[in-house]
């Protein structure tokens, strides 16, 4: 459902999008069918001239309140079961699993910037062949990144809408996570914590490349300042 | 002690023997039926405030960057503050005070049976302090740099310094209004736990308290166990922002995430804090329009109570990805998750209240089925960002911004309009128009969905909170998006159109309004056993209870109500 409206361009993306899709099918399944029961209920028992209200007698109310009560909720308990069980698979995959990185890129925000360091032509971050660039991100796709996030003033957030990835940065701390492109494009990066009166104004490119078009980029990289607004 | 207390502040008066200045019964009364209504209306002002806030900053999403007629030209700093405080508003100042103080104050003295509550002049205090603090939040907008700007949940350090938000006096003022705000409401709580406790009338026993008294009660509760850390916070961030110290400041030890759990460990009860007295009028609603008891009375309690206690275990579901330990978003994501199940059995008890009834569809009744078919839309959303794994995507985003709104205007505006349309008769002794409420509910209910339905799939779409120009990401510009968006702008300008509707009819029928007799509705509970409006002292004699509260519709009765203190 959520590829309708954003690629997947990750290897974890189509398993969040698939955790979306089970909770869509769930919820959706539980709310047409109360809203139905809550709009037959007010068409059946409407207030009509000569009806009074009726209540069932104790033993029907029983076996009423087991059928509609407690059903529903052993059921409801165990979709909830399916969600937790989906939510902490893609949690674990996406934040907890840490794959060995082909690459690092090193991510620091600040207001209103971002700033990337890619690892240059030896593949090492902090050597001399690192390329430092404003708002501009580059990888290359099916390789493996592992980031490091920092931020320097306010809360941050390195949001990849098209990855799926999403992670809050801390001044004083760096977080690591990881990626892994599986489509070429030229994508958004956002800020997704607001960070002051600039927050709207903190966007990014990402661009995932081949490894030619990599390649030729860390021969002749584009160490650029843009000045914004 | 209490009891002497509440007789020597209003007894020379219950005995009408002479009439107060205009003063002292507006502005100095310790009636609990005028510092309600002293609530509401100071609430309703605000809600006015909050609204303005909303139209301008959907009017600079939908038409960006052009000049939006009684506001001007939108900046950044501008959408910040409105934002802002548009949220903290519509919490802190429209949706607590009118749902647990004009509601609370109005409601349980008169539900349990007694003259007033047990601590007037706290009750006094409460809403002056209230009082000042909406002055002191106002007071914020007129310093240099401007109202805060950080957000209703304002993280650290954007708000801990003014280097970063860029207004020195706004996050204080901000921030010592709130503070000032959770005072009011502590002294309130005390008010109505305790005079839910003691002042009840005789033959009243536990469950034989109307739902929307337990539901006030609770929820006073929740508040008290909740705020203390965010009030601790509060200062420790007040110190940080003007004297210096360093508790959220990562540069001198301190660190920005204990903000975010002392603020989640209070703000996710507050979401039931809210809710609850909403559900507890839905509760009153649907029983008299129905005519038939409320089905498993006991089940709604012993639900509310569970619900209440697991609340204060799922605040860290708001921070999967700030930060925090990963590990501990499996744990968060299971307590989450699993308070669908009380959630739902409320739903399904008060649908099943339903079953057998003899619905009948009156201006109240309309707000409070509306009130459940709305927010089943925002619970079940919930569980979209309750799983750990897919709030990744979701977090932040106007997903988000749409399931809150679900859960949050069927309680503070549909949940209010519920409870006003049905207690206005005893409030002010008179009825509205029903057909002009009738044409406001389905322009606002409508109105409301063509809001936040296309929300939730902007959010779906990528769209992220608190950005004042799409124009800045070509993800988020395309064409069918601005559609949406000026779709939901639309919807919100309609909407607030027919605001006046209901307001002229509820000042109007203040005065001019058909008059009401003492039980319109013919309902069981016994504020309708009292005149309308209540005299000083609401009883005389006053009552003795004898039955539960939903004893509609018994067999062998030739009415189909049977008042609490009715002996027969």
């Amino acid at each position: 459902m959520l590829e309708h409206y954003m690629q997947q361009g990750s290897s974890f993306a189509s398993q969040i999008d698939g955790l979306v899709w089970m909770i869509f099918l769930m919820t959706t399944f539980w709310f047409l069918l109360v809203e139905g029961i809550l709009f037959w209920l007010l068409w059946r028992f409407r207030a009509r001239p000569g009806h009074k209200a009726v209540y069932l007698d104790d033993h029907a109310e029983h076996a009423f309140e087991v059928k509609w009560i407690e059903i529903p909720h052993r059921v409801i308990l165990l979709c909830d079961v399916a969600v937790i069980i989906g939510a902490i698979t893609v949690w674990s995959e996406v934040k907890l699993s840490a794959p060995a990185p082909d690459e690092v890129v090193r991510v620091v925000a600040q207001q209103w910037a971002w700033t990337f360091t890619h690892a240059g032509r030896d593949g090492k971050l902090d050597t001399a062949d690192d390329i430092v660039t404003i708002d501009e991100l580059h990888v290359q796709v099916g390789k493996t990144y592992s980031y490091e996030l920092g931020a320097k003033d306010v809360l941050h957030s390195f949001s990849i809408p098209v990855f799926r990835l999403k992670q809050d940065a801390i001044p004083g701390r760096v977080i690591t996570g990881w990626f892994k492109p599986t489509i070429v494009g030229e994508f958004d990066v956002q800020c997704a914590e607001i960070c002051g009166i600039g927050h709207g104004i903190m966007p990014a490119r990402l661009y995932v490349e081949t490894p030619e078009a990599h390649a030729a980029w860390i021969a002749n990289p584009t160490h650029y300042l843009a000045y914004k607004f | 002690m209490a009891e002497t207390h509440g007789h020597e502040a209003h007894g020379h008066d219950a005995h009408g023997h002479h009439e107060e200045g205009w003063f002292v019964k507006y502005f100095w009364s310790t009636d609990h039926k005028m510092i309600a209504k002293q609530y509401l209306l100071t609430g309703m002002l605000l809600g006015a405030v909050g609204a303005y806030f909303a139209y301008v900053f959907r009017m600079q999403l939908a038409f960006p960057n052009k000049p939006v007629p009684g506001y001007g030209l939108v900046t950044g700093a501008d959408y910040n503050a409105l934002v802002t405080n548009h949220g903290a508003i519509m919490i802190f100042w429209v949706a607590m005070p009118v749902l647990i103080a004009a509601f609370g104050n109005f409601l349980i003295p008169l539900m349990v049976g007694c003259d007033d509550m047990v601590f007037p002049r706290l009750n006094r205090l409460s809403y002056q302090i209230f009082l000042v603090s909406a002055l002191v939040l106002a007071a914020s907008f007129f310093v240099q740099g401007g109202a805060f700007g950080g957000a209703w949940t304002s993280y650290p350090p954007l708000s801990a310094k003014a280097e970063y938000s860029l207004t020195d006096l706004g996050p204080t003022l901000w921030l010592a209004a709130v503070a000032l705000e959770f005072v009011a409401f502590l002294l309130g709580g005390i008010n109505f736990v305790t005079t839910a406790m003691n002042s009840r009338a005789p033959g009243m026993k536990a469950f034989d308290i109307p739902m929307a008294v337990w539901m006030i009660v609770i929820a006073s509760i929740l508040f008290m166990c909740s705020v203390g850390p965010l009030v601790a916070g509060a200062v420790m961030l007040m110190f940080d922002q003007q004297v210096g110290t360093g508790f959220f400041d990562p540069d001198r030890g301190g660190d920005p995430v204990l903000w975010q759990h002392l603020f989640w460990f209070f703000g996710h009860p507050e979401v039931y804090v809210v809710l609850l007295p909403a559900l507890g009028f839905v509760a009153e609603i649907i029983t008299t329009f129905s005519r038939k008891r409320l089905f498993a009375y006991r089940t709604v309690l012993y639900t509310t109570i569970g619900t209440g206690v697991l609340s204060f275990f799922v605040w860290a579901h708001h921070q999967f990805i700030a930060g925090i330990d990963p590990r501990m978003a499996n744990v968060f994501s299971v307590t989450t998750v699993l308070i669908s199940i009380p959630i739902a059995e409320m739903t399904f008890v008060y649908i099943a209240t339903l079953f057998g009834g003899s619905i009948s569809f009156r201006v109240p009744m309309l707000w409070a089925l509306a009130f459940i078919a709305e927010f089943l839309m925002g619970g079940v959303t919930g569980i979209f960002l309750g799983a750990s794994g897919a709030d990744i995507y979701f977090h932040d985003t106007y997903f988000v911004v749409a399931h809150f709104h679900y859960t949050f205007f069927p309680i503070a505006i549909i949940g209010t309009f519920a409870g006003l349309t049905y207690w206005f008769p005893k409030m002010f002794g008179r009825h509205m128009n029903e057909t002009v409420n009738k044409v406001h509910f389905w322009i606002t209910i409508t109105c409301f969905n063509g809001i936040f339905l296309p929300l939730f799939v902007l959010g779906a779409a990528g769209d992220h909170r608190r950005i004042f120009d799409y124009g800045n990401f070509p993800e988020l510009s395309q064409p069918w998006m601005q559609d949406l968006r000026v779709f939901a702008t639309v919807s919100l300008l309609i909407m607030l159109a027919v605001q006046p509707l209901f307001l002229a009819n509820f000042f109007y029928s203040m005065f001019k309004g058909r008059k009401a007799e003492a039980n319109p509705w013919k309902a069981n509970t016994l504020e309708w056993q009292c005149p309308s409006p209540p005299p000083h002292g609401n009883f005389s004699p006053l009552p003795e209870v004898y039955r539960g509260p939903y004893e509609y519709s018994a067999e062998g009765r030739a009415d189909d109500f049977w008042p609490q203190n009715s002996p027969t």
